[in-house]
C-alpha cells in the first residue's frame, strides 16, 4: 500500500439538515417530492478527509459511492467538485431505494472494495433521515476489517491507521490495520465549498452508473415498515415574565428537587 | 462461521422463539455497571427471560450487581485481560458465541456509543439488520424507533430469526434490584481461534481512554439538566450554569455550536448525534432550539427556555419560557434557589 491507499467514500443523498419533514398523510413515509435534498452532512466530512489524504499523498485514489435514486448522481457530482478523481452509482428504482438498509448498502459497498481493490472505506457516522449508526460497522464485519467508528482525528502509521473517537464520556484512540473502516464524526474537519470552476470541472469527471443486476444481488428484505407517524405533539406553554414567575411556576410543578 | 451462525439460527426450536429470550450485552467500566444497561435489562425483560453477557477484566463484582437486578435469570461472565476495553472487533466473536450456545432470541444492548458501535458487526455476523434506539417493543418482532431527529416514529417489523436492538435509555425504566433469588453466574470462555477466524488476528490495537472528569451526575441519567448553547458567549461563562446546576444536583449539557465553538468537551452534546436525554427537568439557556438539539431533549418533562431572542424556536417546545439576558436571569435563579 505504499502507493497510496485507494479510498472509497460513501455519498448519502438525504432531505437537507434544515428542512422540517412531514410525515404524509398516509403513514407510509415523509415527504420527499419538492424537498431539498443535499449530501449527508456526516459524508461530507468523510468526502473532505478523503481528499486531505489524498492531498498529503496518502490516498492514491478516491472513489466516491451513491447507491439510490437516479437523482443520487448530483451528491455525487459534488463529491467530485470537492475533489474525488471518480465515482460510482447503483441506482435502484425510487420505490427500492425507499426500502434499503444499512445492510443492503454495505452488501453492494462490499463488492465495490473487492471490485476496486479498496484499502479504505471513510462513511459517516450515520445518515441524518434513518440515523442508523450502522452501514460502517456492518462493512466491516462483512469484509472482515477492523473498524474505528466515530472518528475525530485520523492519522496513518505506515500499515495502521490511529484514530482518535468520540465515546460516551470522552474519547479513545485506537489503532486499526488497514485496510479498515471509518466513520467520522462532526468534529473531524470542516468540509470545503467546491468552487465553480471545480464545479465544472467535475461535470468531465467519470461518474459510472451500475445497476443491482451488474452485481447479481437480490437485496433481501428485513424489516418491513408497517407505518410511519408524527412524534406526539407538546402541549404549547406560556411565557414567564421574571425569573421569581418562573422559579414559583417550577415549584408549583414539583419538578425543583429540594435545595441545598 | 457466518454459514454455521445463519444454519444454527434457524434450527432454533418454535418453543424459544415464542417465548421471546434475550441476551443482554452489559456495558460497564470493569467496577460498575453503567445505568443505561438498567434500561436495557428491563426493555429486555418485556421479550422474555433474560441472560447477561459481562465480558471484561477483574469484572466479578459487575457481575454480581447484574445477577441481583430484576428479570435476569443467568450472567455469563468472561474475566480475561484482552476484554479490558473492550473494542468492537473483540466482543462480536464474545457475543456470538453466547448467542450461539443460549440460542437466544433477541441480542439487545443500551443505545449508547459502546452498543451502537459493536451491535451492528454482530448483526451483520449473523446476516440480521440492527435495529437501533428502539423507544418502544410492541412485541417480540415488533418494535417502534425515531428517524429524521424524531421528527417522525417509524414502527416496523424484523423479520429476521435473531433480532439485534440498541433500546434507547430514556425510553425504558431502569430494572431494579430484585426481591427473588440471585440469577446463576457462569464463567464463560473466549471462543476459540478456530472460532474467531479472521477476527483472531490483531486487526485492532487499544492504545487510550480518556474520559471527562465529573462529579456531576452523569448527563443522560440526571433527573434535572442545565444546558448552555451558543449565547454562553464563552467557555468561563459555562461556570455560572455549573453554579446553577449544582443548586439542581443537575448534570449539564450543550448544544452543538457551544460544542463546536470550543466552551465545553463534546461529549456534552445533547442532540440528534449527541446524546439523549429526557430528564423531570431541563433548562435551556442561551440555546435557539435548532431540530437537530431538539431530538435529543425534547421528551423532557418540563422545559424551560431561557433566551433573550422571543422568536427562538426553543419557546414552541418550552413550557415555560422567560425572555431575558441569561447573564441577569441565571444568577438571579441561582440566588431564588
Amino acid at each position: 500500500m505504499s502507493a497510496g491507499l485507494r479510498v472509497l467514500v460513501g455519498c448519502k443523498r438525504v432531505i437537507d439538515y434544515a428542512v422540517k419533514i412531514r410525515v404524509r398523510p398516509d403513514a407510509t413515509g415523509v415527504v420527499t417530492e419538492g424537498v431539498k435534498h443535499s449530501m449527508n452532512p456526516f459524508d461530507e466530512i468523510a468526502v473532505e478527509e478523503a481528499i486531505r489524504m489524498r492531498e498529503k499523498q496518502l490516498a492514491a485514489d478516491v472513489l466516491a459511492f451513491n447507491c439510490g435514486s437516479s437523482k443520487g448522481q448530483d451528491v455525487l457530482r459534488v463529491a467530485l467538485a470537492m475533489g474525488a478523481d471518480r465515482a460510482i452509482q447503483v441506482e435502484v428504482d425510487d420505490p427500492v431505494s425507499q426500502k434499503l438498509e444499512p445492510l443492503h448498502v454495505a452488501e453492494l459497498m462490499e463488492k465495490i472494495v473487492n471490485d476496486e481493490k479498496i484499502d479504505l472505506v471513510i462513511l459517516g457516522k450515520q445518515a441524518i433521515d434513518n440515523d442508523a449508526v450502522q452501514t460502517g460497522q456492518i462493512l466491516a464485519a462483512r469484509l472482515g476489517w477492523p473498524q474505528a467508528t466515530y472518528a475525530s482525528k485520523i492519522t496513518k502509521d505506515g500499515n495502521f491507521l490511529t484514530v482518535v473517537r468520540e465515546i460516551d464520556g470522552g474519547s479513545s484512540t485506537v489503532k486499526v490495520k488497514l485496510p479498515a473502516v471509518v466513520t467520522v464524526d462532526l468534529r473531524l474537519n470542516q468540509p470545503r465549498y467546491a468552487t465553480l470552476p471545480n464545479i465544472m470541472k467535475a461535470k468531465k469527471k467519470p461518474l459510472t452508473v451500475k445497476k443491482l443486476s451488474d452485481f447479481g444481488v437480490e437485496l433481501t428484505p428485513h424489516i418491513e415498515i408497517l407505518k410511519v407517524e408524527d412524534p406526539p405533539v407538546r402541549v404549547p406553554g406560556i411565557k414567564v415574565d421574571s425569573v421569581e414567575t418562573l422559579v414559583a411556576k417550577l415549584k408549583e410543578k414539583g419538578v425543583l428537587p429540594s435545595t441545598k | 462461521m457466518i454459514r454455521a451462525l445463519g444454519v444454527r439460527s434457524r434450527l432454533i426450536p418454535n418453543t424459544l422463539r415464542r417465548f421471546g429470550s434475550s441476551l443482554v450485552i452489559v456495558e460497564h467500566n470493569n467496577s460498575n455497571v453503567e445505568p443505561i444497561t438498567l434500561h436495557a435489562i428491563s426493555a429486555a425483560a418485556k421479550l422474555g427471560s433474560v441472560s447477561c453477557l459481562v465480558g471484561g477484566s477483574k469484572c466479578s463484582s459487575v457481575a454480581e450487581e447484574v445477577t441481583k437486578l430484576a428479570g435476569v435469570t443467568k450472567v455469563l461472565v468472561t474475566d480475561e485481560q484482552c476484554l479490558e476495553n473492550s473494542v468492537a472487533e473483540k466482543i462480536t466473536p464474545l457475543v456470538l458465541s453466547a448467542q450461539s450456545k443460549l440460542g437466544v432470541s433477541h441480542i439487545v444492548v443500551g443505545s449508547s456509543t459502546f452498543g451502537r458501535d459493536f451491535l451492528p458487526r454482530v448483526a451483520a455476523k449473523l446476516n440480521t439488520s440492527p435495529i437501533n434506539d428502539v423507544i418502544a417493543i410492541l412485541s417480540e418482532d415488533t418494535f417502534q424507533r425515531p428517524i429524521y431527529a424524531g421528527n417522525a416514529v417509524v414502527t416496523l417489523r424484523s423479520l429476521d430469526p435473531i433480532r439485534c436492538l440498541a433500546v434507547r435509555g430514556t425510553a425504558f425504566p431502569p430494572s431494579t434490584i430484585s426481591d427473588g433469588p440471585a440469577a446463576s453466574i457462569e464463567s464463560f470462555p473466549l471462543p476459540g481461534a478456530e472460532a474467531l477466524g479472521s477476527e483472531a488476528s490483531d486487526l485492532v490495537e487499544f492504545v487510550s481512554v480518556e474520559k471527562h472528569k465529573s462529579d456531576r451526575p452523569e448527563l443522560t441519567d440526571a433527573s434535572v439538566v442545565v444546558s448552555g448553547g451558543r449565547g454562553m458567549k464563552s467557555g468561563e461563562n459555562f461556570e455560572l450554569l455549573y453554579q446553577l446546576a449544582d443548586k439542581l444536583n443537575a448534570a449539564v449539557g450543550a448544544s452543538r455550536a457551544a460544542v463546536d465553538a470550543g466552551f465545553v468537551p463534546n461529549d456534552m452534546q445533547v442532540g440528534q448525534t449527541g446524546k439523549i436525554v429526557a430528564p423531570k427537568l431541563y433548562i435551556a439557556v442561551g440555546i435557539s432550539g435548532a431540530i437537530q438539539h431538539l431530538a435529543g431533549m425534547k421528551d423532557s418533562k418540563v422545559i424551560v427556555a431561557i433566551n433573550k431572542d422571543p422568536d427562538a424556536p426553543i419557546f414552541q417546545v418550552a413550557d415555560f419560557g422567560l425572555v431575558e439576558d441569561l447573564f441577569k436571569a441565571v444568577p438571579t435563579m441561582i440566588k431564588l434557589l
